[in-house]
């Protein structure tokens, strides 16, 4: 199964600039389907971006974030070359990681 | 006296003013697709002088500034990648019986979206490429997709993005049930039908980058060759069938259902009307 996350990081010198994908339901639980029935409640919790061992962003998420997410930032630091890791975790205990390399 | 011989003159002078009409009105009528290709082509570009005739397959995003400028930024990280992969994927994995969808089609189904829908000589109608798609299935003892979820918008996404920036290229054979379906479909564009009495042309002829509520309405141009899209308001993907189905329902007319004869030979018009002008599929929309 391809991965759910989607990175692209491109550092400037003094900042990278990241901007991310993730393949997610992320069903608030207020949404019934076709038959009537209530689809539980699904959504990524966390969400972490790590560079040489530092976090350099978390969002803690709830259900009001939309389906396939997409997170755009920057940070001060990172070089060309850089691994930046990537992970998530849902409210039914699945997760997800990916390390890119900064361009 | 006098008045009553006017009487009979006046009525032969309408008579022969009818006459008069009805000669010049009659080979109007003969369906011309060329010469409708071209004036449905000049109408946009005389509305928007602006644009290049390639802008129109844009949709939206080539009517408003604002628009140009986020969909600049979301091509960049396009929403139907996900689709675009899972297409791929399905489009390589084989059948059962092991053969897949590139049997079914020329070139291995790579780069042939410009030609569909096209007019099978043999049937005598319309084929489009997702009905084609679903007869390839269920030739090699398959279930058929769904024509409105997102297995099938997977499927023509990539068969579209391996046709990206070949021009439409939909041809009406010399066979006079070719042309009807043209012209009916050309007839299911302009016909007014619903609760709100809009016809197809109402919307994306007429009043293109105008808006409705919040969104901005997409030119009739071009509007196939963006197909099939990840609708940001559907947070999902949408086929051809899907967007015909909804445009109907949003006018309060009750949809056909997808693939049946008058949306095929719809599509077969507003694919010809729109030939020479580049496949951009898949597209992203608001």
């Amino acid at each position: 199964m391809a991965s759910t996350i989607r990175v692209r990081a491109i550092s400037n010198g003094d900042t990278t600039e990241v901007q991310a994908l993730i393949q997610h339901p992320m069903d608030s639980g207020f949404i019934k389907d076709a038959q009537g029935q209530t689809i539980p409640p699904h959504f990524i919790q966390q969400l972490i971006f790590e560079h040489d061992g530092k976090k350099v962003f978390v969002a803690d998420w709830g259900p009001a974030v939309s389906k396939d997410p997409y997170v755009k930032f920057a940070f001060k630091g990172g070089k060309k070359g850089d691994d930046l890791k990537i992970s998530w975790a849902d409210n039914k205990g699945a997760s997800d990681s990916t390390t890119a390399k900064i361009a | 006296m006098k008045l009553r011989l006017a009487i009979p003159v006046a009525t032969a002078a309408l008579a022969l003013a009818a006459l008069a009409f009805v000669v010049p009105a009659m080979a109007a009528d003969t369906p011309d697709p060329v010469a409708d290709a071209k004036a449905f082509q000049k109408y946009f570009t005389d509305k928007f002088p602006k644009l290049k005739p390639q802008d129109f397959v844009n949709g939206p995003y080539s009517m408003n500034e604002d628009l140009h400028k986020q969909w600049e930024e979301k091509e960049e990280f396009p929403p139907y990648e996900f689709a675009l992969e899972a297409g791929k994927e399905m489009f390589a994995t084989p059948f059962k019986n092991g053969k897949s969808y590139g049997d079914c089609f020329p070139d291995k189904g790579i780069g042939i979206r410009q030609n569909y829908p096209y007019f099978d000589e043999k049937e005598g109608k319309v084929v489009t490429l997702e009905l084609a798609l679903n007869r390839c299935r269920e030739a090699n003892g398959e279930t058929p997709l769904s024509y409105v979820r997102d297995e099938m918008a997977s499927l023509t996404a990539y068969m579209a993005f391996t046709s990206r920036g070949k021009p439409m290229n939909i041809t009406i054979p010399n066979d006079p049930r070719a042309l009807a379906a043209y012209e009916n479909g050309k007839r299911y564009f302009y016909t007014r039908r619903g609760q709100l009495n809009f016809s197809c042309a109402s919307c994306h002829v007429q009043s293109p980058g105008e808006r409705i509520r919040a969104e901005i309405l997409a030119p009739a141009l071009g509007i196939l060759n963006a197909m099939p899209i990840y609708r940001s308001e559907w947070s999902g993907m949408g086929t051809t069938s899907r967007r015909f189905v909804t445009c109907n329902s949003q006018t309060r007319a009750v949809p056909l259902e997808p693939q049946s004869d008058e949306y095929r030979d719809l599509e077969y018009y507003l694919s010809y009307v729109s030939n020479g002008l580049p496949i951009s599929g898949p597209g992203a929309r608001p």
